[in-house]
């Protein structure tokens, strides 16, 4: 069953809290992953893998770099989740 | 006052089986404490190991670090980062041209934690589940290039690789660079976290390891009798090394000199030690002459004594064969029985004990010695600690590493 927003953000705040020790509350919708949040390539990579473990979703590599913001994360994980 | 360019020793830092701090683990040296204790890891267990304790690391560096730091950190180098930290700040934090700034942290094994780990990841469940810093996490390099990143050293990131001699040789070279002008500050030492199956299964068949199972507080016990095999330790210390003139620039303490290194190799046996120690004594030989004393300035040598039934004897006779009579007036300290084997950490914690001993004029005692070996014919010093003369002295660091390496450091009272 597919998360509401609220939830997938909620829950990727908390992935991207534990690669990189940024407030939950930082990780919003609007922000992105490198140039707001200074989240590098390894680290973005780790991310992925455990949103994928948590959301049951596939994100495949060439998928990654069309993910620049939290939010676009939030929409592929939601449009992607069966 | 004098021309000739010293290295000088201005800070300390240490996590090990005794303390999460150099100060803690002293403390516990001077009561005469033993580091090792069962490991209540599932493994031990699972794999029927015939050895089943060890001298743990005494405080997490999970009470130290953040979580993030712990996540992109060997525990190798999370050892590293703690004990770097602290001699940093002990050393006063000082404003340091990073140029002029070098690390060298040496290990014996590295990133092993991370390579078996990641290695079961991947059989297990797949590539996407190799973490993406897996290399730079078991690299052996990994230490001295996380702790170079976090306190802006810049004139080198060094690691220095002999089995057991690591530590102690990081220590030599980083004295040589000194020296020669490269740096005027380095952050010097070893670390090491191989307590994992793999490792110490391997030294376990090597039948290295003591296997006093019922008794591990009395299993590492130097020059006695009935010693059986080391006992495997964790951690790392490491010390903050300037130039003379840096260091009364900035008004620093002082613990001590630290004199260029005497080093060697045996080219004997991948693992025995040469049984009369000629690569041993010439190291020993060397360290005393660079540091421009004679045998009779040493008043107190820090064994590398691990416990084996040979290496003791071979490093008891190295001693011999390298000071002659001059022996006799050295008292003898076999830290390894209450710290257990660091191994590529150890020479680095023991020339911090060599450099405390010198400073604060105590040589420590060796624990567990219940009836000597007649084949050492040392000052042992056992059951007390004991008072080192006041004026001019230095003391001795042995190390010997798998692959045949010496390394001996002489330290000098300032």
């Amino acid at each position: 069953m597919a998360q509401s927003e609220q939830e997938i953000l909620a829950g990727l705040a908390e992935i991207v809290n534990e690669e990189t020790g940024l407030d939950p509350e930082t990780v919003q919708s609007d922000k992105a992953f490198t140039d707001d949040l200074d989240i590098d390539s390894l680290s973005m990579m780790t991310i992925v893998v455990n949103a994928e473990e948590k959301f049951g979703v596939r994100i495949p590599d060439d998928e990654v770099k069309n993910l620049r913001t939290v939010g676009d994360a939030v929409s592929f994980i939601q449009s992607n989740q069966s | 006052m004098s021309t000739e360019r010293r290295v000088v020793v201005t800070g300390l830092g240490a996590t090990t089986p005794l303390g999460g701090t150099i100060t803690d683990t002293w403390d516990a040296i001077l009561a005469g404490t033993p580091g090792a204790r069962p490991m209540t890891e599932d493994w031990v267990e699972k794999y029927e190991l015939p050895v089943t304790f060890a001298a743990t690391i005494h405080t997490s560096p999970e009470e130290v670090l953040t979580k993030v730091e712990c996540r992109r950190m060997d525990p190798s180098a999370q050892y590293a980062m703690v004990a770097s930290r602290e001699a940093w700040a002990d050393a006063g934090s000082p404003e340091v041209d990073p140029e002029r700034f070098m690390v060298a942290i040496g290990t014996g094994i590295g990133g092993v934690h991370t390579l078996l780990t990641q290695w079961d990841n991947l059989r297990e469940k797949g590539v996407r589940r190799v973490f993406p810093l897996a290399v730079p996490m078991l690299m052996p390099n990994t230490s001295s290039g996380n702790v170079s990143l976090a306190l802006g050293a810049r004139a080198g990131a060094h690691t220095a690789v002999s089995a057991c001699a690591s530590g102690a040789e990081s220590m030599g070279l980083a004295v040589d660079q000194i020296l020669s002008g490269r740096a005027d500050i380095v952050i010097a030492g070893g670390t090491e976290a191989a307590i994992h199956p793999l490792p110490f299964a391997g030294f376990a068949q090597m039948q290295a390891l003591s296997t006093r199972n019922d008794d591990p507080a009395h299993a590492s016990r130097p020059y006695d009798t009935a010693r059986d095999g080391f006992v495997m330790g964790e951690g790392a210390a490491v010390i903050v090394l300037e130039s003379e003139e840096h260091a009364r620039a900035r008004g620093a303490r002082i613990y001590a000199e630290l004199a260029p290194a005497g080093m060697s190799s045996d080219a004997h046996h991948i693992t025995a030690p040469e049984p009369e120690g000629a690569g041993a004594s010439r190291a020993m030989r060397e360290a005393v002459q660079r540091a421009g004393l004679t045998p009779a300035d040493i008043v107190h040598i820090n064994a590398h004594a691990t416990s084996t039934p040979v290496g003791d004897v071979a490093e008891a006779n190295a001693i011999r064969r390298a000071f002659g009579d001059a022996t006799d007036g050295m008292c003898v300290s076999g830290t390894k029985s209450m710290t257990g084997h660091l191994l590529g950490a150890a020479g680095a914690l023991e020339a911090l004990f060599t450099i405390l001993s010198v400073h604060h004029r105590i040589a420590p005692a060796t624990i567990n010695i219940e009836n000597l070996d007649p084949e050492i014919s040392l000052d042992v010093v056992r059951g007390e600690h004991r008072k080192l003369p006041q004026g001019d002295i230095a003391a001795l660091n042995n190390s010997f590493g798998f692959g045949g390496h010496n390394v001996a450091l002489a330290v000098k009272s300032i």
